[in-house]
């Protein structure tokens, strides 16, 4: 039954953003748990796990994220594990969040200048008490801009996960077209809703890169 | 039940994967000459254009930062039709592939123009460098300097994004894997090799660039502060 585009249809997409947020974030907890691992030991651990690490982000980087949630979803379940779409989705999403955020959190960790930590060790702090209190803090502050730019990323790539079926934002104007037959006034309303979602992002990560570069240098 | 790997149905589609491969290069290569050339334009309307021009700029930009490839696809392909523009899903994939590289390209050399102080522009011309000179050494490569580590990631990721396309059916790699999956079966191998073979030309695209990087930069100063310290250095003794 053909329907036309309507009130009705803007619930319907609205339905579809919720899950699309609710994925992104999922996709930011998890991502950033790891990314955090990931960048410290990145960073600071012994030679051999920063070749592991450095070769997984690498490796992540030159991977289409397309390519990540086939291999979850079609890949995974023809070895023996089957995984619903959103569990897949949510999996392969959090590779890629991670490979980016370590990459990122690596970036500003070794920003903070040398002479941070040896201060720090010279107030004879240990030196999980120098990553505490004197690196991250100020590591913080440097990424927070980054990283918000990251979750609009973050955000937009969820709708690649349209294509494994899992009916998120694009998914469910993909289902909406096929009911209305409008794919002009379909997906400009879908377009308008990822842009009211990344928009304030986006304006806020810009905000926190000024503030950082107009504050006083450390 | 332990799982049997079986790259053989995969091999024997060498052909598909290595026209799908020239397909997804062509079409990278297509989006990235038009995407730059967006950019650049754009950015340069943004910074010295007529106060209108700019604000349509500034709009272009944030409508396709802030919105996903994806649904830039469907509108381009599936939208246009509605207002009477049909494309193929191959020109399709190029203007949206293209559109999109434009918005992020445009931010990125925006930075590089305004990378580089009025001042350096005057100093030039005071040396009696041409108006081109001082635009080629003064300005085009310093700026495309400091921007050359963001542009060339940004580029990557325009490559990896048309693996995208595939959802509207425009001829590259993933169409050609997911064909070949859904006619072998070989879900997990198919998606390996296709894996594979992205990150091959990934490398293979960082590695021009890193070429091409130092072709450009071949008569810059090393960017550490120890050129401008050595040059700075005999005047500060004569004083």
């Amino acid at each position: 039954m053909i329907q036309s585009f309507g009130w009705q249809s803007v619930q319907f997409l609205f339905h579809g953003l919720i899950w699309t947020v609710g994925l992104s974030v999922c996709t930011f907890v998890c991502g950033g748990i790891f990314g955090l691992i990931f960048a410290l030991a990145r960073a600071l651990g012994p030679r051999w796990l920063q070749l592991i690490v450095a070769g997984y982000i690498q490796l992540v980087q030159a991977t289409p994220l397309l390519i990540l949630i086939f291999l979850a979803f079609y890949g995974l379940s023809f070895a023996g594990f089957y995984f619903p779409p959103l569990a897949a989705a949510a999996i392969s999403l959090s590779i890629y969040a991670t490979a980016f955020l370590a990459d990122i959190w690596r970036g500003c960790i070794e920003a903070i200048p040398r002479t941070q930590w040896e201060a720090a060790d010279a107030l004879a702090l240990s030196r999980i008490q120098r990553l505490r209190y004197v690196i991250l803090p100020q590591a913080f502050r440097i990424a927070l801009g980054p990283t918000v730019g990251f979750m609009v990323q973050i955000v937009k790539n969820t709708s690649v996960t349209a294509l494994i079926g899992f009916v998120e934002l694009t998914r469910a104007g993909q289902l909406l077209n096929n009911m209305t037959f409008q794919p002009f006034h379909v997906f400009l309303t879908v377009a308008a809703f990822y842009f009211a979602v990344c928009y304030p992002l986006s304006w806020w990560s810009e905000k926190l890169k000024e503030r950082k570069s107009a504050g006083p240098a450390h | 039940m332990a799982y049997e790997m079986n790259f053989t149905p995969v091999f024997a589609r060498t052909p598909e994967l290595i026209s799908g491969t020239i397909d997804t290069i062509v079409l990278s290569g297509q989006s990235i000459v038009i995407g730059l050339t967006i950019g650049l334009a754009v950015s340069i309307l943004r910074v010295d254009g007529p106060k209108w021009a700019a604000a349509a700029s500034a709009g272009y930009v944030e409508a396709f930062r802030n919105t996903p490839l994806l649904v830039q696809l469907f509108l381009l392909f599936f939208g246009l039709p509605y207002i009477g523009i049909r494309l193929s899903a191959d020109h399709a994939a190029i203007l949206a592939i293209s559109l999109n590289l434009g918005a992020y390209s445009a931010e990125i050399f925006r930075a590089g123009l305004l990378a580089i102080p009025k001042t350096q522009i005057e100093a030039g011309l005071a040396l009696g460098l041409s108006r081109l000179q001082v635009m080629r050494y003064v300005v085009i490569i310093p700026a495309l300097r400091v921007i050359y580590p963001a542009l060339t990631g940004q580029l990557t990721l325009t490559l990896l994004g048309t693996s995208i396309a595939s959802a509207i059916s425009a001829t590259e790699l993933t169409l050609a894997g997911a064909k070949i999956e859904s006619q072998t079966f070989r879900s997990l191998e198919t998606f390996l090799v296709l894996a594979a073979i992205y990150i091959s030309i990934t490398f293979a695209f960082r590695l021009l660039y890193w070429i091409v990087g130092l072709w450009l930069f071949r008569r810059s100063v090393p960017k550490t502060g120890s050129a401008v310290a050595t040059l700075s250095l005999p005047r500060e003794a004569e004083t």
